[in-house]
């Protein structure tokens, strides 16, 4: 599976209040937190957003709540891909249970600017920059990981041991 | 190679002998718990995979956040976890007016104790670590699943280990401790880890305290924080509880990322400044600064809403005038404690001062409401997270405190050193 998009670029520490605020979280409407994601953080990118655009960050992504609406409004937003230098564990697993797609690269990080179009390679793990002509190689999913993935989620990795 | 307190229990958990870090296992499940925000949404995930929750005795729910309802989405959220606690006919459904916030009402009611393994839809359920059980916060997802089969995947975490020597100053409590140590090591600084607090000081933290220094391990990344199970730890669970704890003891020869090594006696009253709870100034720093001025306070929440922390905050306000540009809310965390400041007369201190005191609610920590605020105003909050508009406006600004801390600003109209005001 590939994914290619534009990129969105934040600093550290991106926590789950800014990227969707606790105002809108009487709804777990996926739309409408949908149109809410990085409220407090970049109130443009609702507006910017295309299908298979990608958010690259830097240490500590989605730090903070255990919110699942996070992931969830950006997967919604039509984002296909985040990739940062290291993740907040809530939101890491949080994200593959929905079916985000999430990288560790802190290379990727560091080599990807705000606008640059990017294709990842989810397979191989491999990060594109077709902007820049560079490319960097994501940390692959533990073995188990990949299995609850490859099953579509744990509902369906669950449902499948039973 | 021996193992951590955490990586023991597990291992417990997980029918294996031992685990090392990095591992991944499936554990089996103790507490399974969910909120009025976390709750509603895993219900139609839980359906997905089973009709009957798996154990109605180790299924919690507590609507805590957005209650008393703050308006009709809300309301309709608590009604549906209401319902399901009715027709799965849970041991454990706490509701308004007998109930508080989810991190305050579980060890006190009991339904918590040592040696556990625990998850909540909420990040700050790490609280219990401070009874000695391994218990983290997880998403909508791995709750509904948690409650459909009471297991759930987990990396063994490694471990930060923290050794605490001396007793703290008399205006120094956990929350000074945890700010303290977040500031030294960063908001990411124990990522993926527990954070395991070991050595002789912690005979000086009461249970509060600890209750207040597990609760904030997420703050630095962490996946746990965990004391050691002692003489009050037991006489805590013994007090509250009729379940069965099970002491855990980390290994002498277990392995640690790092140890770190804490004087309590040499910990300051300490304030996290905007936008991070790792940005951690001593009172003795701030008051080198400009004034900070204050339009309110917030004393209460998972973090320090607390027996003590009320006793604590009322001693400096006793006989005291809150300062007239500011506004006080004090939200005791439980009915029980409620009850208690009736008792003890702290609610009279309170509303003589001119604070507000609400009921039982996680209210205005993450801008729900009771307390939201607008542009430009600054809060000195003995909440956990002080993020971009975290409570209310994205240019407002919240600084972390300790309740002393709190309370004397509330008087001074600015942050506040309360050996200068306090009333001890």
């Amino acid at each position: 599976m590939r994914a290619t998009g534009h990129v969105f670029k934040y600093g550290d520490n991106v926590d789950t209040d800014v990227i969707i605020p606790a105002r809108y979280l009487n709804s777990f409407d996926a739309q409408e937190l949908a149109s809410h994601a990085m409220a407090d953080i970049d109130p443009e990118f609702v507006n910017r957003v295309k299908p298979g655009d990608m958010i690259v960050a830097n240490k500590n992504f989605g730090c903070g709540s255990s919110r699942e609406h996070a992931p969830l409004c950006l997967k919604t937003a039509g984002v296909s891909c985040v990739i940062a230098e290291t993740f907040a564990r809530i939101f890491y697993r949080n994200a593959i249970n929905i079916g985000l797609p999430i990288i560790e690269c802190p290379e990727a990080a560091k080599g990807i600017e705000a606008g640059d179009e990017v294709e990842v390679d989810f397979d191989s793990g491999m990060i594109y920059n077709r902007t820049k002509g560079t490319e960097f190689k994501g940390q692959p999913f533990p073995e188990f990981m990949q299995k609850l993935i490859a099953a579509g989620g744990l509902v369906k990795y669950t449902n499948s041991k039973r | 190679m021996g193992m951590t307190m955490t990586q023991k229990i597990l291992a417990a958990h997980a029918g294996l002998d031992s685990v090392v870090a990095g591992q991944l296992i499936e554990a089996k499940l103790d507490v399974v718990m969910a909120n009025d925000i976390t709750g509603p949404m895993a219900l139609p995930i839980f359906k997905e995979m089973a009709e009957k929750v798996y154990d109605k005795d180790k299924v919690v729910l507590v609507p805590d956040h957005f209650t008393p309802n703050k308006d009709i989405k809300s309301a309709e959220n608590s009604k549906s976890i209401r319902e399901f606690a009715r027709e799965q006919g849970l041991t454990w459904y706490f509701e308004q007016g007998k109930s508080g916030v989810e991190h305050a009402i579980l060890p006190e009611a009991g339904v918590v104790v040592g040696g556990e393994c625990i998850i909540g839809a909420d990040s700050h359920t790490c609280t219990y670590g401070a009874l000695g059980a391994f218990s983290t916060g997880v998403g909508t997802t791995d709750i509904a699943t948690g409650m459909a089969t009471g297991e759930l995947w987990f990396k063994v975490p490694s471990a930060v280990k923290f050794v605490l020597t001396g007793k703290p100053g008399p205006y120094v409590s956990g929350k000074d401790v945890i700010i303290h140590i977040i500031g030294k090591i960063g908001v990411d600084g124990a990522l993926y880890k527990s954070m395991e607090f070991t050595g002789g000081g912690i005979a000086n933290l009461s249970m509060d305290d600890r209750f207040t220094m597990a609760n904030m391990a997420i703050e630095a990344g962490a996946k746990n924080g965990i004391f050691p199970v002692d003489e009050q730890a037991e006489a805590y669970m013994k007090e509250h509880s009729k379940k069965e704890y099970k002491i855990y003891e980390a290994d002498a020869d277990a392995e640690y990322d790092e140890v770190i090594e804490i004087d309590l006696a040499e910990v300051r009253p300490t304030v996290a400044f905007p936008h991070l709870p790792g940005n951690a100034k001593t009172i003795d720093e701030i008051e080198a600064m400009e004034p900070i001025r204050i339009d309110q306070v917030v004393i209460g929440s998972c973090t320090n809403g607390r027996m003590e922390d009320m006793r604590r905050a009322a001693a400096i306000l006793k006989g005291q005038t809150v300062h007239p540009d500011v506004r006080v809310m004090v939200i005791p965390a439980t009915q029980k404690i409620y009850k208690q400041c009736i008792a003890e007369g702290l609610l009279d201190i309170f509303v003589d001062a001119g604070c507000a005191v609400n009921t039982p609610s996680c209210g205005p920590c993450m801008g729900g409401h009771m307390g939201v605020m607008a542009a430009g105003e600054r809060c000195v909050s003995t909440t956990n997270r002080n993020f971009v508009g975290r409570m209310g406006h994205v240019d407002s600004l919240i600084y972390l405190a300790s309740p002393e801390v709190a309370a004397a600003s509330a008087i001074a109209g600015q942050i506040a050193n309360p050996e200068k005001v306090g009333g001890r």
